[in-house]
């Protein structure tokens, strides 16, 4: 069963379409979702979260978002919350095990475990009691990973977890995200920097508020696919980099 | 030897104390200190709309719950006013706040001074709801008060992980299934009860610096959110003691006041100890 399958999806914002007419099945392995700014990729990920309003049909394995809540998994933009909240960074992950408690009571210890678990897969083992304002970006973008980890899905939706952080975090996480799909997982991911789209991702969907291209990055990453998404201008830009 | 009143005014300032600090929390981490004090505004039109309700009917205007009733309902309507008016995306939600706070606040200042004209004490201590006067407190207000703070802190520390999830990162908690409006929903309540419980004793103007001083103070001292809701709940209920007993040591001082100074230095305190 696919585990993520868009069909007819339309999300406007107000009057102004934000995506028009998206249908769309995500593959398995490595899926980038490309496009320029205002393109509608995080509107696409929220969308199939029912985290916005929308038209059109969004099935999750074949099911509802009710029926396979528990076995997707988010990882939201950074900067969505406020890095000053009164929390460890085990605290942030152990968030992720909460529904297991259906919302009661303190944490089992074996849930904070599996929190701790996760923090380690993302190289932050030793950083678990630190409060997350004391955390530098790429270390909050790893405790916001080892949180996604933490839900255990089948299927992790990620808007930009490679957005500002350093090399040695980039490296790091696109390690784990390979790991993920050696692991059977299905990963989509919003993606910002066109130069790693070939060397990190097996498929890209080409956005711009409508689909452009999906595919292989082989079959639909192509210059003249890049210039319909993007407009000539950034185009010429990235390729002169 | 503490006199009984000044032991009922104590005990009452230090339950309101503990619930306000408790519910504070959550408040100031979901960003909704404004609206708080608009709520407490918009209570006036209410209280004096129950007053006036109540001399009509020849009913005792001293009785303090129909006119928290009052107070509650105008208090949501307010609420509900400022979420309407942010919904039509027209206007911002602080400049809907200022709308509806003064606008609701000039209500019940016009009614105030139309049941200051009507006879047979209608109007008996109704401007004490702008500044608060604990001293008049009852023993059956202290004891209420205190209902009201085990309610909150039991609430608070049922709720915790919804509201924790909920102040952090509310989609990401939607995704797992918490249902927002309704988490949303107890917590405004919660917050509402605070601010019409305080109404009496701590007055319409002030009653915001209940919830927000002490869990500002206890996020100061605290990284983590478990100890800032205990140490939020032991500064508020300090607060309360500390002021009733300054207030009551001091002829004429109105006890809110106090209790907000008291809370006050509590916080630049931790201002001045966190600084390194």
């Amino acid at each position: 069963m696919t585990p993520l399958s868009i069909r007819h999806l339309n999300v406007f914002y107000g009057e102004r379409p934000a995506l028009v007419d998206i249908s769309w099945e995500l593959p398995r392995g490595l899926t980038a979702i490309i496009g320029p700014n205002g393109a509608g990729k995080s509107t696409l990920l929220k969308a199939a979260l029912g985290l916005i309003p929308c038209e059109g049909e969004v099935r999750l394995f074949g099911t509802s978002l009710d029926e396979a809540r528990a076995r997707v998994g988010y990882l939201p933009q950074r900067a969505s919350v406020d890095w000053d909240f009164p929390a460890s960074a085990l605290d942030v992950v152990a968030m992720a095990r909460t529904p297991r408690t259906r919302w009661w009571g303190a944490l089992p210890r074996r849930e904070r475990e599996a929190a701790r678990a996760a923090l380690d897969e993302v190289g932050m083992a030793a950083l678990a009691d630190r409060p997350i304002g004391q955390l530098s970006g790429g270390q909050q973008q790893r405790v916001f990973l080892a949180r996604c980890l933490a839900q255990e899905a089948d299927l992790l939706l990620m808007d930009e977890p490679l957005a500002a952080v350093d090399a040695a975090t980039e490296r790091e996480i696109i390690r784990v995200l390979q790991a993920l799909v050696a692991a059977g997982k299905s990963v989509v991911a919003v993606h910002h920097d066109l130069a790693s789209v070939p060397h990190v991702f097996e498929h890209a969907l080409m956005l711009n508020g409508r689909v452009v291209a999906a595919g292989t990055v082989a079959e639909v990453f192509t210059p003249a696919m890049i210039v319909t998404t993007y407009g000539p201008s950034l185009a010429e830009a990235e390729a002169a980099d | 030897m503490i006199a009984h009143n000044t032991l009922v005014v104590l005990l009452g300032c230090a339950a309101l104390g503990v619930a306000a600090g408790a519910v504070g929390c959550f408040a100031l981490l979901r960003g909704r200190a404004l609206l708080a004090d608009a709520m407490g505004h918009a209570a006036l039109p209410g209280v004096v709309g129950a007053a006036l309700i109540g001399a009509w009917f020849g009913t005792d205007p001293r009785a303090l719950p129909p006119l928290l009733i009052g107070g509650a309902i105008a208090g949501a309507l307010g609420l509900w006013a400022v979420q309407a008016l942010a919904a039509t995306g027209r206007i911002r939600q602080d400049a809907a706040i200022g709308v509806v706070l003064a606008s609701f606040y000039a209500l019940g200042v016009v009614g105030l001074s139309v049941v200051q004209a009507m006879p047979a004490g209608a109007q008996a201590g109704l401007s004490h709801f702008i500044l608060g006067q604990a001293a008049t407190m009852r023993t059956e207000d202290a004891w209420a008060a205190g209902l009201l703070a085990m309610f909150c802190v039991v609430a608070t520390v049922a709720l915790f992980p919804r509201f924790r999830a909920l102040c952090f990162d509310a989609e990401f908690a939607a995704l797992q299934g918490l249902n927002i409006r309704v988490t949303d929903a107890a917590l405004m309540g919660l917050i509402l009860l605070v601010c019409i419980a305080g109404l009496p004793a701590v007055g319409l103007v002030l009653v915001v610096a209940l919830l927000v001083l002490p869990a500002a103070t206890a996020r100061l001292l605290n990284q983590r959110l478990p100890g800032m809701l205990a140490a939020s709940c032991a500064i508020g209920g300090v607060s309360g003691v500390l002021g009733a007993l300054i207030s009551a040591g001091h002829e004429g001082w109105p006890t809110g006041a106090a209790v907000v100074l008291v809370g006050t230095a509590f916080f630049v305190a931790a201002l001045l100890v966190r600084r390194a």
